[in-house]
Formats: structure tokens, C-alpha cells, sequence
């Protein structure tokens, strides 16, 4: 039996709906099979290419993947390391060797390090299936986060903010210079030189949140902060 | 408490700006209604400044009075801090805050003399009015007591005596009776600092690390009606002085703002 689209592409479904019958089409992300049919399982825009058909969310909260790099914020400390909440319903654990190559004493004051309440940027290594999540600090950029204030976006517009190989938010640093940290679950890192920049990165990240769905995103974002930056410049 | 948040404000507070970019002696935005529940109060008001959300109601009852204030009518504040307007506060019996909250209203509003309870009386000794002056914070983002005290002041303007029929109160009818308010209203600036920067009006992230904070009632003449003090570090003599001369500013911004 050959395979029948039922939407078209960059069409925006709903839970539940389906896109497609037949084994032809193949369900990638968000996407399920039941029986014969293609179901979407978010709120998004759908992306057809060949056969393969993937939803886009449009909203939704972040649920954690393995190698996502995310901000978080020390919740609780133990003897054996430190809880950390990332905006999942459930906290991650960090041990502490996770975080040293040396030698921690066994009765040393973990708050040295990180402190109730720190945000952290941070990789998660390992999900189990029991909603247990391994983080840790080795590796090239993972620290504590200095002087900054923390925005929350929706998670699923953090592609957007990043953009195609981190071209818009390099676009943000340039014109703003603010110092950024986007985490994959929706934490961004923010801290500029003067309260003026800081407003102007902020206003730009909503706007982004806002439009992200509207073609054309980095040409009108561009056209908004060349406009902005002038008006700050007196041009 | 999350350092580096603190930090960067301190840094923000240094160069004269909050963290959403005001100065550091503005208000956010105070916008105000009346009457927002005529149907189940005698008098109600909802204040928002900025996000800030308090809603106050005002209930009238006949009892008796006090038997030192033979002649006098009574005004009950009560302040109820639910989880729903802050993830600082637990559900249960009021406690520490919303006792300090309904305490400070009280006495602004007493101390200044904005209601005169003399003209509550009904029959000395026997029946006088109480008013209730409740407050419902719906969302706390920062700076309560002066939303609080705004809201008071206005849902007590907006207050009418309900009509008595057969020694019962009518609450469904109510006259066109106000109540008996001082034409010059007493108001409230809560003042804070934080290592010696001296703000006003922070919003609920700056909150949690002020150092001290004045909550300073002026009535219209500029006297100082009401003095509350909290948190935990002192104050010098200085910053007192400055704390009241800006106080003595702001309020009367935020008379022009309620007139």
C-alpha cells in the first residue's frame, strides 16, 4: 500500500493529529507510529524532507538529553556532592568527582566550591531510566558562573537564540557587548558592561522568543539592533 | 543566596540603576482601580506596582467598642500571605511577615489619623462600627507594604456604610455614606539599603539581599506618623536623615499619583 501524506509541509499540527499513512513515511522526533499512521505527539511546526517527517515544537518544557550543556542552580549539598536543578521536574546529581581531578578530603566544606544557590553551566553525562541524571563539570567551558543576572526562555526556542553555528547570539555579543551563556534547557547567562546593554541584549532575546516562528528572523534581528545601536550612538 | 546575582547588582546599584533599568529612586508602575468588588465588600481597591499585585476589601460590622475607648469605633487589619502570590510563602496561620504587614497598615492608618474613629460610634459604650481592613497580596514581586498601604487608603476612600434596617446590617444596600476619612492622607515609602545604597521600590530577586530596610509613614503635613524597621543590619544616624528626606520625596509622588 502506498503511503499518503495528510499535512504539508511546515504545517503546524497538534497533539494527536495525524500526518501520514502508510509505511512509507518514516516518524522522527516528536513524532510516533501507531499501526499504520504517523502521529504527532507536540505542538509544532512539521518538517517533511523525503520520507522522513520530524515536528517542530513550538512550545513545551525541556526534557533533558544526553551531552546537553546546561546552566543550572546548586539546590542542596551533601557530603558526596551537590544537587542541581535545571528546570526539570526532577534534580541532577553531581559528585564530586565529577568536578576535581585532585584529592577531596572526606570532610571538606563543599560550599567552597559551590555554594547554595551558584548557577553552574554544566554537561549532562548520563540519564537513567529512573529519572536519575548524572551532570559533570570536566570539560572545556563547564564552571561556576560569575556576576550576571539568569533569563529563562522557553526551551524550545533555544535554537533559535543560538542560531545556525551560534550566529545570532555572536550577532547579540557583537552589537551589545554582553557576555552570554545560553544552556540548552532554556538558562541564559547574561552580564554586560552597563545597564543599557544588558536591557538591549534582553529585549532582543524576547523578541527572538516572540518572532522565532516569522521567516527571516536574523535579517529583521540584524535590522533591530543596527536601529537600536544607532539610537544608543546618536547616528 | 545566590552570590554572583547579588553581586552584579551591587554593581548595577553602584552606577545608580535597579536591575530592570530604573533609577534607583523610582517607583515601578503604580496603576490603581476602585470598587472592585462591590457585590461581597464595603469598599475595595487593587493596587499594582509593577508586577506587584495586593488587593484590599474592606468589611464593616456593628460590635462593641473597647472598654477603654468608650466612644470610639475600632479598625482590624488583617493580612493574609498565601503561597499562591510567592513560592516564600507556606500556607497556615499568618505568620511573621503578614503580622508585620497588617501591624504597619494599622498604624499608618491610626497614627495618621485618616480615619476618625470618634464618628464610628453609634451609641457610646454599646454599638460602635469596626471596620476590617483586609489585604491579599495576589502577587509578590517586591516592595508589599507600600502596595499595601496604597491599597488600604484607597479601598477605605472607596468604602460606604451599609444600611441599617431592624438593628441589621444590610450589607446588599449600601448608602452613599463614606466613611469619616481625614481630608489629608498619611502614606507609607519603604526605603532600603544595601550596602550604602540607598533604594527604593526593588522587586522580589533584589529583595532577598537588601541589608535593612525603613518603612517610613509621612502624613500631608510632613510629620512622620509610622517607623518600622527590618532586617538585620543597623543604621547610622546619616543614613536615617537621608532615608527620611528621600521618604519625605516619594510620598509626595505617590499623593499626587492617588489624588
Amino acid at each position: 500500500m502506498a503511503g499518503r501524506l495528510l499535512i504539508e509541509d511546515k504545517e503546524v499540527v497538534i497533539p494527536g493529529q495525524e500526518l501520514a499513512e502508510g509505511m512509507d513515511y518514516l516518524p522522527g522526533g516528536n513524532i510516533i507510529r501507531e499501526g499504520e499512521k504517523l502521529i504527532s505527539v507536540k505542538l509544532g511546526l512539521v518538517n517533511v524532507s523525503n520520507r522522513l517527517l520530524k515536528v517542530i515544537p513550538l512550545v513545551g518544557g525541556y526534557s533533558p538529553k544526553k551531552g546537553d550543556m546546561v546552566i543550572g542552580r546548586i539546590s542542596s549539598i551533601s557530603s558526596m556532592g551537590w544537587r542541581v536543578n535545571f528546570g526539570w521536574a526532577y534534580d541532577a546529581g553531581l559528585s564530586v568527582r565529577d568536578c576535581f581531578d585532585r584529592f577531596i578530603e572526606k570532610d571538606e566544606d563543599l560550599t567552597k566550591y559551590y555554594n547554595y544557590g551558584d548557577y553552574i553551566i554544566t554537561l549532562i553525562t548520563n540519564i537513567m531510566g529512573n529519572k536519575i541524571i548524572d551532570i559533570s563539570m570536566k570539560g572545556t567551558g563547564l564552571r561556576k558562573l560569575g556576576p550576571g543576572r539568569i533569563l529563562k526562555i522557553c526551551p524550545a526556542k533555544v535554537p533559535r537564540v543560538i542560531g545556525k553555528q551560534g550566529s545570532m547570539i555572536q550577532m547579540i555579543k557583537e552589537y551589545t557587548n554582553c557576555r552570554l551563556l545560553v544552556g540548552q534547557n532554556g538558562f541564559i547567562w547574561l552580564s554586560g558592561n552597563n545597564i543599557e546593554d544588558e536591557l538591549l541584549a534582553i529585549k532582543v532575546i524576547k523578541k527572538i522568543e516572540d518572532e522565532s516562528h516569522i521567516s527571516g528572523l536574523t535579517d529583521r534581528i540584524k535590522e533591530y539592533l543596527e536601529g537600536e545601536v544607532g539610537i544608543k550612538n546618536g547616528l | 543566596m545566590n552570590d554572583s546575582f547579588k553581586d552584579h547588582a551591587l554593581n548595577l546599584f553602584s552606577t545608580g540603576f535597579h536591575i530592570d533599568g530604573r533609577k534607583l529612586d523610582e517607583y515601578r508602575e503604580i496603576s490603581y482601580e476602585t470598587g472592585i468588588s462591590n457585590q461581597s465588600a464595603e469598599g475595595s481597591a487593587r493596587v499594582k506596582i509593577g508586577m506587584t499585585e495586593v488587593v484590599v476589601g474592606i468589611k464593616m460590622e456593628i460590635g462593641e467598642p473597647f472598654p477603654d475607648r468608650l466612644d470610639e469605633g475600632g479598625i482590624i487589619v488583617n493580612a493574609e500571605l498565601k503561597p499562591f502570590s510567592s513560592w516564600k510563602y507556606d500556607s497556615g496561620p499568618p505568620g511573621i511577615n503578614a503580622i508585620e504587614l497588617s501591624r504597619l497598615v494599622d498604624r499608618v492608618i491610626r497614627e495618621g489619623k485618616y480615619l476618625d474613629l470618634k464618628k464610628l460610634c453609634i451609641e457610646e459604650g454599646k454599638r460602635v462600627w469596626i471596620v476590617f481592613i483586609d489585604i491579599y497580596p495576589i502577587n509578590d514581586a517586591g516592595n508589599l507594604f507600600d502596595a499595601s498601604i496604597l491599597a488600604s487608603l484607597l479601598a477605605l476612600r472607596d468604602a460606604k456604610f451599609p444600611h441599617i434596617k431592624n438593628d441589621r446590617i444590610e450589607y446588599k444596600n449600601l448608602s452613599d455614606e463614606s466613611l469619616p476619612l481625614s481630608k489629608k492622607i498619611p502614606l507609607s515609602c519603604t526605603v532600603f539599603i544595601c550596602e550604602e545604597n540607598i533604594i527604593i521600590d526593588p522587586d522580589s530577586d533584589e529583595e532577598n539581599f537588601i541589608d535593612a530596610r525603613l518603612t517610613i509613614g509621612i502624613t500631608e503635613d510632613n510629620v512622620i506618623c509610622a517607623l518600622q524597621k527590618g532586617g538585620m543590619t543597623p543604621l547610622t544616624a546619616e543614613e536615617i536623615d537621608k532615608m527620611v528626606d528621600l521618604a519625605m520625596k516619594k510620598t509626595k509622588e505617590l499623593r499626587e499619583i492617588i489624588k
